[in-house]
């Protein structure tokens, strides 16, 4: 089953600094009111090093990216309190 | 709250109430409903038992989703940790008054209903939770658990306790994070459908409608259950009419009932259109009037049954006035958490009274359209997009009136005074 990587954003702690949409604007838009609205679909593997970038950027911890891996089974992957390395990372 | 008087025409839980609407008692209860047969404490036989029956009966839960209640007993049995019962009467659905009048007319089926969870999934307790303000509520379900004590009624402790009154405070996460000492707004649950948790423990939580049929389905079993509705939405369910009706009140319709002939018994003439399943609800064109209630029928024509509401717009009323108020109200009663909610909400209420009073312009309207979309599934809850939901239904129900709004300016209903309940909040508490 190839896994899939998502960007998952909470609500209630995001508080609209907006870092996040300047550092993924492919994924990450920002609504009239400076809210991120956040692409559901699978991040493109060379976006990675932005995404995280913007998961570690984030003020508030908002931001989150999360491994999907089969039907339903989610679980998170990466906060900006812990920063996973990935094979092939440097 | 609309004035109460029941009429049942099918009555299983309001079986013995009479048009008077006289609270039972424990023996009124046990004279109209039999004595509660309870299995012993973690007699698996008799838990499986009654699994089964839930699960057979088909019964979904009265609160608004719509879940299956054998489903939900089934995952909180796997739980490792004896999970805690929770009774959900805080029914912040202005239009709807069902949990109340269970509360205040029949509060001995809701507890059997808790106290047959409570042994099923061999609970510590149970929980009542009541909106606070609700004293009437309250005091019916204390002096019930007083009369069970007298007579020696078993059952594991129960205690009552009054979250504050809010729209969003009865939604699952928030109820459970204010009986864990938290505020009672919705929590981020990315991971749904998780179990919420009390205090470290798991909690079952049901409507007390949802509690009241499963007192009555261990009694007289799941194929009684399924003698009236639909075979995919079996059994009666708790409405509450008001609006342009004669005669506003709690009804126990089979569903799968037809929604006109609901709004009939309740004395209702032509209608301009009916608002389904509250403020998060649906708009019902009166073309459509003759849909059968149950979810599956609703689906068809774009609607949801949500928690058991129906108000009838009087002919010749605004649909899309009565939507902005509801709309400004839904706003106020955010939790004030995401931003799309506190400020997406506010938005779209404002774009839509401009429309209902013959303001908007075809670029205001598309804006109206863009924004509903900004909004939907973007808040930790599904308040947000409850509002949507509604605006985007009265935009369909009531295209012609769109239309004619943004032609001629507003119609000589909008500026009729409102059906509709929209409480003020003195005091606005969270914890």
């Amino acid at each position: 089953m190839a896994v899939e990587r998502r960007l998952r954003l909470d609500p209630v702690a995001c508080d609209a600094f907006g870092h996040c949409a300047e550092l993924v604007p492919e994924l990450i838009g920002i609504d009239e009111w400076g809210y991120p609205v956040v692409d559901g679909s699978p991040i493109p593997s060379h976006l990675m090093d932005h995404v995280d970038a913007a998961v570690r950027a984030c003020p508030r911890n908002a931001l989150s990216v999360q491994r999907v891996d089969g039907p339903g089974r989610r679980r998170p992957i990466a906060s900006s309190r812990v920063v996973v390395r990935r094979p092939g990372a440097p | 709250m609309t004035t109460l008087e029941a009429r049942p025409a099918t009555a299983r839980i309001l079986a013995g109430i009479g048009g008077a609407g006289q609270r039972l008692d424990l023996a009124a209860h046990t004279a109209v409903h039999g004595p509660l047969a309870l299995g012993a404490r973690r007699d698996r036989h008799w838990a499986d038992g009654f699994v089964d029956a839930i699960a057979e009966s088909g019964i979904t839960g009265r609160g608004g989703a719509g879940f299956p209640t054998g489903r939900k007993i089934e995952t909180l049995r796997s739980e490792r940790r004896r999970p805690m019962v929770v009774v959900n009467a805080m029914e912040g659905e202005p239009a709807s008054c069902k949990d109340h009048f269970l509360a205040t007319r029949v509060p001995h089926l809701v507890l059997d209903g808790a106290a047959l969870m409570a042994a099923c999934v061999n609970a510590p307790g149970v929980t009542v939770c009541v909106p606070r303000g609700s004293t009437a509520a309250a005091r019916s379900f204390v002096t019930a658990l007083a009369e069970r004590e007298r007579a020696g009624v078993g059952g594991v402790p129960v205690t009552v306790v009054q979250p504050p009154a809010r729209y969003v405070a009865g939604e699952e996460s928030a109820l459970s994070n204010w009986l864990d000492g938290g505020d009672s707004r919705p929590q981020f649950r990315p991971d749904r459908p998780a179990v919420p948790r009390v205090k470290g423990r798991p909690a079952l939580v049901d409507n007390a409608e949802t509690l009241a049929h499963v007192a009555l389905i261990a009694r007289y079993g799941p194929v009684w259950f399924r003698e009236v509705g639909t075979p995919e939405a079996p059994g009666t369910t708790l409405v509450t009419v008001s609006g342009a009706v004669d005669e506003p009140g709690i009804l126990e319709v089979p569903l799968g009932s037809m929604v006109s002939s609901v709004l009939s018994t309740a004395g209702a003439g032509s209608t301009g259109g009916v608002l389904l399943g509250g403020y998060g609800g649906t708009w019902l064109a009166p073309s459509d009037v003759g849909t059968p209630y149950d979810p599956v029928s609703l689906r068809e024509v774009g609607c949801t049954t949500g928690v058991g509401v129906m108000v009838a717009l009087p002919a010749g009323g605004c649909g899309l006035a009565e939507t902005a108020r509801i709309a400004h109200w839904m706003a106020s009663e955010s939790a004030g958490q995401c931003g799309p909610c506190v400020f997406g909400l506010p938005a779209v209420a404002q774009d839509l009274t401009a429309l209902a009073q013959g303001r908007a312009s075809h670029r205001d309207a598309d804006r109206l359209w863009a924004r509903l979309g900004t909004i939907d599934g973007r808040g930790a809850c599904r308040h947000p997009d409850g509002v949507v939901r509604l605006i985007r239904s009265a935009v369909t129900a009531f295209a012609a009136d769109v239309n004619r709004h943004l032609a001629h300016g507003p119609c000589p209903g909008a500026a009729w005074p409102s059906v509709l309940a929209l409480p003020h909040r003195e005091v606005v508490e969270w914890r």
